[in-house]
Order: structure tokens, then C-alpha cells, then sequence
């Protein structure tokens, strides 16, 4: 199913994923008075692609806040400012260096809200990019949806089109919750519908690319590609994917995943962060938790980051990244399988 | 050279140490010089590389003043202080290449070279992240009563971090043996410091902590060098940590190859200021006017360092890549 069937538009424009998220910041500063841009780097002509492009020029540094480099204290800064009334958006370059910010993500900004008694409420987007390969290492590649999936308080949205990264972009900033906003530069380059509107996708939904009959594979952001490059392969022979694409990680939508592992009762799940104690595992969890359980036929795989931290050599980054190939195995071992 | 001569150049230091002082910098330049062609047109090397071309004389200066037993860390920008270091130009360049037998076996790439046999026990890519390591190790010795100095190389960007605030405080307040080099560039990526710190004399945050704090020119091997030297013996006395605000340039763009001056962010004229200021030059000038070295001796180091350079590239070619086996080795020991 293509995504731009969800929306009925005259002009079928499409944008590229940055270029998407590019214009969504546009129309949300413009739209939204309390809302503003800040972090380390988002006028900065190469370090977040083009997805900041003309805002500087067109808002000013008053709704366009670069910053120095003190993670820790901007997050708390964009809590501070929402807790006044606004709508900060806070841009993570790189996903990385939320590890400097820990401490105003995980025991602030995710608590305030339940901490007062549902007195307060946090309206913040936490924008964190994933930008990995090139041989860049264990510092500059990490994928950390896990962690702060874990995290109560915190919704946590992985868009995968140029059609959700808007949507979900402007959803986010309409929560009136903390929100972190996942993409992946991997993405930047990908084509898609994404009308001109100011439009939502919701939080919390997620949604079946494309239907098979053999074999469920729920994935996320990048690795819905990846997925769908490996049903295509597997049309070849005759075998029939069912793609899941989540959209939110947190909160998760069972119903979509739940009705389409019942159809084929089989299941592959893949996820962009590290296997262990991973966004997988907890797909994996909620399956087998319930009824569905006893239909498998076949025991649940994950295709995600083997346990060790991101290497340089493009030698290792190659065996690293799961891709179209892995998940073909699982589900290849899936079939073979049987309960 | 007569005695007023060698006064006039630099009073007590030795002809072998400036020599030193100038074979190291322009190591540290054609080895980076080299990188450089090698990422482009080339794509040879794809690590991303943050080069240190214009920055010679303070890793240079810090690390002569050093014993090979005291400890730097280093950053993103992490070549100069293993060269200065005395790191061997093989494995370094092997470790560009991300070949298995670069320095940290191809796991690291440019931002995170080790070389602990010569006193580097890391470099990372998390602006700050290296200084509180530092801290810690100048603890360790303390606690250990070995008589060696832990150094923390870091950027002007550093100083945005609040690690650095609590990394000099508890530095001072435990009198610990460490320096604390920052080599203000003036630009953290595309941002102009006036963009970043409310008051850009950052030697002076040094005094909110009850320790020295100075300002020099990062230009200037000899006086990084005794600036540097006077700290470390400071440190080695127990007299505790001193902050040192080393002035510099990088002549290339924030990371990779070239000037980036098509980008905006800064401009010729200022770039072309600071290559006139060239640190490399001017010990170079210095050691020819006061006759410490001829030209034919010039020459003849030129040529050493730029043979051994391409034997550092020819090692590199020829290394192996790492096998796809180690991937999951190496996570624990
Ligand atoms: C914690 C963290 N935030 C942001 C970055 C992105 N970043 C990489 S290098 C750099 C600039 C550092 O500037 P400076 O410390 O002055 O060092 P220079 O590059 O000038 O040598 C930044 C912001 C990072 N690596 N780590
Ligand atoms: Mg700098």
C-alpha cells in the first residue's frame, strides 16, 4: 500500500525525506506562534543535510537558535521554555550526543509532566538524527530508539516516507507531550508524496506497506526499505511478505501488528538499534504475551544490530547494518521453521 | 652559534630539542598534507578526518615538554597530539585506511586513535568527552604518587561543555597533577566563537578556580613549549592544574580536505592572515636567521619526513582489512 493513499490529494508533489522535513519546520514556526527551532548545528550548511534551509533567514535568531555546544543545559533550556507555554523543538544532530543530555531528558523533561501530578505539561519535540556509516565509528552511528523507548513519559515516533517525516513532524509538535522525533540520514534522499498541506499523521498508528499472506515483517524508519527491497526478492519465489511499518514506536500500535501476525502467523522483526535489550525484543514480547502465542508457527526472529558498538572499517561496517539480505534469511528461516 | 645568539633565540633550550620542535611540526604537516590528497580527489581514506594543518606548534610544544610516561587525550582532531606524541606514523596512517593493522585495528578511524605504548591512552569524538578522563588519570597518578602529568587536549567547543566547568574545578580542588590545553581556533564547525562563549577569554575561566590561567600564541612552538614546560613542572610539584588558552588556526574547512571558504563561514583575508602567521615558517625562519640549521640540513629533513610519510601510506595500502570475524571481537577483553 502506498502511503499516499491515506491521502487524497489533486497534485501528487512529491519531496524528498529532508526536503519534507524542511518544509514541515517551515509551516510549524510559521503556523505555531510558541513554537522555535533550537541546537547545536541547525544553521550550520552541512551538519543536518537540508533540512533547515531558509529557516535562519526567514524567522531569525529568535526562532532559529543555534547553540553552543552544551547539550545538557539546551535541553533543559527547551523544558524550561515549554514549561512557560512554548513549543520548543530541540535538534540532535546526531542521536549520539543525547548521552550529554541525559540527565534533562530521562529525569526532566520524561517526568515533569507525572512528577506534578498532571499539573504541568511538556509540549516539546526532541528531533534526534541517526547518522551512521561512512566509517565514522561507535560515536558518531548510534541508533538509540531502545533507550529511550524505556524511558515512561516520552513518545517516541521513527518516520520511514517524506509523507509521515511531515506529518509526523507536525504531529509531534501538536502532542502537547514530549515527543522524540527519530529520523535517519539514510533517508534524506528518499522520493515521496507530501502534499502541501498542513497535515498530522498520528501518533500511535502504525501501518501495513504493503499485504502478504506468508510471513509478517514489522520494521521501522530505514528499515522498512530494507524490508520491502527483501519482500521484493522474495515475490521471486513465490513467497508473500506482509509488511508492518510502525511509524510510532511508543506508543505501539498492537492492532496493526496483532491482526496481521494472526493472518500470517509468522513473524520477523527488525529494527535499526542493537538487538539486545532492543526495540525487537519488545515487539517480540508483546506478541507472545498474548493469544497469538499459541498460532506461530514458527518462533519470532529479529534482524537488528549485533551487540557490538559501531566500527570504522567499511570492511565491518558492511557485516554490521543489517540490510535487505539479512531479513530475507530470517524470514527464509521462518518458513523453515516450524513451532 | 654564539651564546648571545642562542639567548637571543630562546635562552636554555637546546639545539636538539628545536630541531626536534621543527621536525615534528612539519611531520605532523606533510603527514597531514598527504591525508588530505589521499580523501580527495582520491578516496583512498573515507574516515572522516578533522585535520590539524595550522594547529602544529601546540601539540608540538605541549608534547616536547612532556615525558613519554605522561598521558595526553586527544579529541576529533586527533592527529597532531599522536604524532607530537611520538606515535609511529604507520599505524596511524594504517588506522585512517581502517585497515586491521591501524592503531585502534580499523574499530576507530580518525576520531578515536590510541596509541597507550607512547602515552595516548584515546582520543574521542564527543566534543569534551576526554577531559574529565583526563582528570581522572591525573587522580590515578596522584593516588599512585607517580610522578607523571595527565594533559587534556580539547577545542575552543570544549568550553561550551558544562564537563569542562567540573573538570577544572574538581582538578583544582583536589590539586591534581593535569593540563589543561585548550587550542582556541576560534570556530567550533561553522560558528565563530563570538557566536558561543559570552566571553571569549577563556584563560580566564581558569581564575573561578582558583588556578592559573594563560593566554598564548599557539603559533609559537618555543613559547607553547615553556608555557607548557612551567605547567607541567607545576603539576609534577603538586602545585595542581593550569588552564592553557593556546591561539590558533585551522587552515581547512571544519572536516576533510579542503579550505571550505566556497561555504561562507569565514573569510579569505582571515584565513590568509593566519597562514602568514604560519607556525612552521616561523620556527623555520628563526632556525636559519640564528644559523641553528642550514638549508641543506632543512632539506635533508624535508626529505626524511616525506619518505617516511609514503612509507606510512605504502604500509597502509598494503595492510589488510579486518576480517569480518572481528566484528564481535574485542566488545570485552
Ligand atoms: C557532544 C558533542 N556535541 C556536538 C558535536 C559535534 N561536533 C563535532 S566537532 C565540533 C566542534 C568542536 O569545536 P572545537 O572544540 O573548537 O574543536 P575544533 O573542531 O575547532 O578543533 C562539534 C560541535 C560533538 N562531536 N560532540
Ligand atoms: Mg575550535
Amino acid at each position: 500500500m502506498a502511503i499516499s493513499s491515506k491521502w487524497k490529494s489533486e497534485k501528487m508533489r512529491t519531496l524528498s525525506f529532508a526536503k519534507a522535513i524542511n518544509e514541515a519546520l517551515h509551516q510549524i514556526i510559521a503556523t505555531d506562534k510558541q513554537a522555535f527551532l533550537i541546537g547545536q548545528g541547525i544553521t550550520s550548511p552541512w551538519y543536518v543535510g537540508t533540512t533547515t534551509v531558509g529557516l535562519i533567514n526567514k524567522f531569525g535568531p529568535k526562532r532559529i537558535i543555534d547553540t553552543p555546544t552544551s547539550e545538557n543545559c539546551i535541553t533543559g533550556v527547551a523544558l524550561g521554555a515549554a514549561l512557560a507555554g512554548m513549543h520548543p523543538i530541540i535538534c540532535f544532530p546526531r542521536m549520539d550526543f543525547m548521552y550529554l543530555a541525559m540527565d534533562q531528558l530521562a529525569n526532566h523533561v520524561a517526568n515533569w509532566h507525572y512528577m506534578f501530578g498532571g499539573q504541568l505539561n511538556v509540549p516539546m519535540v526532541v528531533w534526534a538524527i541517526i547518522n551512521r556509516g561512512g566509517e565514522q565509528a561507535a560515536q558518531h552511528s548510534q541508533a538509540l530508539q531502545a533507550v529511550f523507548s524505556h524511558i515512561p513519559g516520552v513518545r517516541v515516533v521513527m518516520p520511514s516516507t517524506p509523507y509521515d517525516a511531515k506529518g509526523l513532524l507536525i504531529a509531534s509538535t501538536q502532542d502537547g507531550n514530549p515527543v522524540v522525533y527519530i529520523d535517519d540520514r539514510w533517508l534524506y534522499e528518499k522520493e515521496g508524496h507530501v502534499p502541501e498541506e498542513y497535515y498530522s499523521v498520528p501518533i500511535g498508528k502504525g501501518i501495513v506497506r504493503k499485504e502478504g499472506k506468508d510471513v509478517t515483517v514489522v520494521a521501522t524508519s530505514y528499515m522498512v526499505h530494507e524490508a520491502l527491497k527483501a519482500a521484493d526478492d522474495l515475490s521471486k519465489v513465490a513467497i508473500d511478505v506482509e509488511i508492518i511499518d510502525l511509524l510510532s514506536v511508543k506508543p505501539l500500535d498492537e492492532k496493526v501488528l496483532f491482526s496481521s501476525v494472526e493472518k500470517t502467523r509468522r513473524l520477523v522483526v527488525v529494527d535499526g538499534g542493537w538487538t539486545n535489550c532492543g526495540l525487537a525484543a519488545e515487539i517480540a514480547a508483546r506478541v507472545s504475551e498474548t493469544g497469538l502465542f499459541k498460532l506461530l508457527k514458527a518462533p519470532i526472529m529479529r534482524v537488528a544490530l549485533p551487540n557490538a558498538p559501531a566500527p570504522a572499517s567499511s570492511a565491518l561496517e558492511k557485516v554490521y547494518y543489517p540490510n535487505a539480505g539479512s531479513i530475507v534469511s530470517a524470514i527464509k528461516k521462518t518458513l523453515e521453521k516450524r513451532n | 652559534m654564539s651564546k648571545k645568539e642562542q639567548k637571543l633565540l630562546s635562552p636554555d633550550l637546546p639545539r636538539k630539542l628545536l630541531l626536534k620542535m621543527y621536525a615534528t611540526m612539519l611531520t605532523i604537516r606533510i603527514f597531514e598534507e598527504r591525508v588530505a590528497s589521499l580523501i580527495a580527489p582520491k578516496k583512498e581514506i573515507t574516515t572522516p578526518c578533522h585535520l590539524y594543518i595550522g594547529q602544529e606548534a601546540v601539540a608540538t610544544g605541549v608534547c616536547l615538554a612532556l615525558k613519554k610516561e605522561d598521558y595526553v587525550y586527544s579529541t576529533h582532531r586527533s592527529h597532531g597530539h599522536y604524532i607530537a606524541k611520538g606515535g609511529d606514523l604507520k599505524r596511524l596512517m594504517a588506522e585512517l585506511y581502517c585497515k586491521k593493522t591501524g592503531c585502534s585495528k580499523g574499530k576507530g578511524g580518525s576520531m578515536h586513535i590510541a596509541a597507550p605504548e607512547i602515552g595516548l591512552p584515546g582520543s574521542s569524538a564527543i566534543v569534551g568527552g576526554t577531559i574529565p578522563i583526563a582528570v581522572g588519570t591525573a587522580l590515578a597518578f596522584s593516588i599512585q604518587g607517580r610522578d607523571n602529568v595527565s594533559v587534556a587536549f580539547f577545542g575552543d567547543g570544549a568550553v561550551h561543555e558544562g564537563v569542562f566547568y567540573e573538570s577544572l574545578n574538581f582538578a583544582s580542588l583536589k590539586k591534581l597533577p593535569a593540563v589543561f590545553v585548550c587550542e582556541n581556533n576560534f570556530y567550533c564547525t561553522h560558528l565563530p566563537i563570538a557566536s558561543c562563549l559570552a566571553d571569549p577569554d577563556i584563560y580566564k575561566k581558569a581564575q573561578i578556580f582558583g588556578m592559573p590561567g594563560v593566554r598564548i600564541d599557539g603559533n609559537d612552538v618555543v613559547k607553547v613549549y615553556k608555557t607548557a614546560r612551567k605547567a607541567v613542572e607545576d603539576a609534577r610539584e603538586g602545585k595542581g592544574p593550569t588552564l592553557i588558552e593556546c591561539l590558533t588556526y585551522r587552515w581547512l574547512g571544519h572536516v576533510g580536505p579542503f579550505d571550505d571558504l566556497d561555504k561562507g563561514l569565514r573569510s579569505k583575508e582571515e584565513l590568509d592572515c593566519w597562514v602568514k602567521k604560519c607556525p612552521i615558517r616561523r620556527i623555520k625562519k628563526r632556525l636559519l636567521k640564528h644559523r641553528i640549521v642550514t638549508e641543506d640540513e632543512v632539506k635533508k629533513i624535508e626529505t626524511a619526513i616525506r619518505a617516511e610519510v609514503e612509507e606510512a601510506v605504502a604500509f597502509a595500502r598494503n595492510s589488510p582489512y579486518p576480517d569480518e570475524r572481528d566484528l564481535l571481537y574485542g566488545v570485552f577483553r
